[in-house]
């Protein structure tokens, strides 16, 4: 072995600390996850060996997995387009050349640090009341009350519209792509006579579809976990279940009834449904998705 | 000091641009950015206000924080603040910020430490099986955490670590948040390969190019790490929720869900003026340092 192959084997040393964690905290648990996923095991029992029950329960006799499922599928629905549209419409707004729009985008971005924190979703919470901000602002308008959290219809998209609050870090990476687009390609199209919506078009939305693919992709896995939001702002996925996400439901199972096994089989249910759309928008990627050669 | 004229010249700039922004608007043929312009300051105000009402509300009365749209309190009053420091769970409020920062220093400098060595490993040395590892890495960074989570609970109650900050703090030391070891390597990259070369002609070893090169060039990227670690394990509600049962040791996320979740007697003017202490110590660390969450964003999302 030469010096330099010498040199380049230290780098395995460097990468001891991720290999612990990886095989510890990652490998680990999601195989046993997986084991799990085949066993009765109550918290303070002992695990048995109950084959494919589990899956079989989520969808006969669990009266609320299909609640869930619905209502995460129509969370997400609700969150990643409009998060992403509205991150790249101001992306693209704020990306004019005028002085003082960095402290915009500053502002832009401050919802994003509180996150769906609990002190945010108790803000989200308290306008969306009987008598809270929001009701208090449309009867300024002259529009009657809604009753936000109680109604079973408009519970959800009141949740959704927290992380649509939220829209700050896609809008970064926007913000960044725009950054990336060369001003020749613009001076070429206007010499070509495109006007600026045919530029927007021909142009920069094409070249941004990479980061509209990594915001999808990423958006998407984050939306199908949530939690906070729907646990806090109206309390564990009320009203009757019309905000019960799944994420609520493996809590309940695994935290609250202390069934390990199907929590974890519930938690593997999530994980494939996550892995399929993820598959399903790399594949359709390869269609809409613009890379430079 | 320096931030905060650098806060104030952006102010000044932004007001300055406000208004040629609104000249070149209203001037002839300029109708595409007059409406741009009106778009941006309806989504500022979207975006603030809440934030505004928040804050001016921790200051009212409970009767008069519902049925009222302005920010500024006509009776104002501290006794929110004061009830909720004193009032949450047997303990001051203090208690539970001192809880949190007991359990995200720790956190927060393993995963800056990890993450700038592990991602050295995968940025500057060519080992066989490289690629197949990096590649492993970046998956992780999509397995959610949901399906970790009973696991990893079965995991700490093996190992007594239930009810303590471990179950944070050793996951960090050893890299298991792979956005950070990502972001880090993205960084590296664009380091020059020459710096490494010619230290290691001068007789460095690999780790004194680590820690006398790569490091302190490094400094703003291990920073943006800390700074997003912070916000993140400050926020997080989940993991504290499953891992953290005794209210002596909670954290802030915790506490406030405590006087939240108290059926239909919730005093809100001590649970909105402790959501403003919740907030303050982010909202603090992002004014003071906002160009390196930025750019952090920016670095990964780029190039992923």
């Amino acid at each position: 072995m030469n010096r330099a192959q010498r040199y380049h084997n230290m780098g395995y040393v460097y990468l001891i600390p991720w290999i612990v964690g990886f095989l510890v905290f990652q490998l680990f648990p999601l195989g046993y996850s997986l084991v799990l996923s085949f066993y009765k095991y109550p918290l303070l029992g002992e695990p048995t060996f109950v084959g494919v029950r589990n899956y079989v329960k989520m969808f006969t006799t669990d009266p609320n997995f299909m609640q869930s499922v619905r209502v995460t599928f129509l969370y997400v629905v609700l969150v990643v387009p409009t998060k992403i549209i509205f991150a790249l419409m101001v992306a693209l707004l704020s990306n004019m050349s005028v002085r003082g729009v960095g402290l915009f985008r500053m502002l832009f971005y401050l919802p994003s640090i509180f996150g769906s924190s609990v002190a945010i979703s108790i803000l989200w919470r308290s306008m969306f009341l009987k008598r809270g901000l929001v009701n208090s602002l449309l009867s300024l308008l002259g529009v009657p009350a809604f009753p936000w959290l109680t109604s079973t219809s408009l519970a959800l998209p009141v949740v959704a519209s927290l992380q649509v609050w939220q829209f700050g870090s896609s809008m970064v990476i926007f913000l960044a792509g725009l950054k990336q687009i060369p001003t020749d390609y613009y001076d070429s199209a206007r010499i070509d006579g495109a006007n600026p919506w045919q530029m927007l078009l021909r142009v920069t939305l094409p070249l941004l579809t990479p980061m509209i693919f990594f915001n999808v992709v990423m958006q998407t896995i984050l939306a199908f976990q949530d939690f906070t939001a729907p646990f806090i702002v109206t309390n564990r996925g009320g009203p009757l279940h019309a905000t019960y996400v799944l994420g609520i439901h493996i809590y309940n199972h695994a935290f609250t009834y202390f069934n390990m096994g199907y929590g974890s089989g519930l938690s593997w249910m999530l994980f494939l449904v996550i892995m399929f759309f993820t598959a399903l928008i790399f594949r359709s990627s390869r269609r809409w998705v613009h890379y430079e050669s | 000091m320096k931030v905060d004229r650098n806060l104030s010249a952006r102010v000044e700039a932004t007001v300055h641009g406000f208004i040629t922004g609104l000249k070149t608007a209203f001037g002839p043929g300029n109708r595409v950015s007059l409406i741009s312009y009106s778009v941006l300051v309806v989504v500022l105000i979207v975006q603030i206000y809440p934030l505004l009402w928040l804050l001016g509300s921790s200051f009212k009365p409970t009767q008069e924080i519902f049925g009222s749209v302005s920010i500024i309190p006509r009776e104002f009053t501290v006794r929110g603040y004061i009830r909720g420091w004193l009032g949450i769970g047997n303990y001051v409020f203090g208690r539970y910020i001192y809880n949190t920062l007991l359990m995200v220093l720790p956190t927060i400098a393993g995963s800056m430490a990890s993450s700038a060595v592990v991602a050295f490993g995968f940025a500057r040395f060519n080992f066989r099986g490289r690629r197949l590892l990096f590649a492993l890495m970046i998956s992780t960074l999509m397995l959610p955490n949901t399906v970790l989570i009973v696991p990893r609970y079965l995991l700490f109650r093996m190992l007594g670590w239930l009810d303590t900050y471990w179950t944070f703090i050793v996951p960090a030391w050893t890299a298991s948040y792979p956005f950070f070891i990502f972001l880090m390597v993205q960084f590296y990259r664009g380091l020059p390969r020459e710096l490494d070369e010619s230290a290691r002609i001068d007789g460095c070893n690999s780790f004194q190019v680590l820690s006398r090169i790569i490091v302190p060039l490094s400094r703003a990227a291990i920073l943006a790490c800390g700074l997003f670690q912070f916000v993140w394990r400050w926020n997080d509600f989940f993991n504290v929720l499953v891992y953290i049962n005794s209210v002596e040791k909670y954290p802030v996320a915790l506490a406030l869900r405590l006087t939240i979740d108290v059926g239909a007697n919730v005093q809100w003017n001590n649970v909105i003026a402790m959501s403003v202490v919740a907030i303050v110590p982010p909202a603090l660390m992002y004014a003071f340092t906002q160009r390196y969450f930025v750019e952090g964003v920016a670095t990964t999302g780029l190039k992923g």
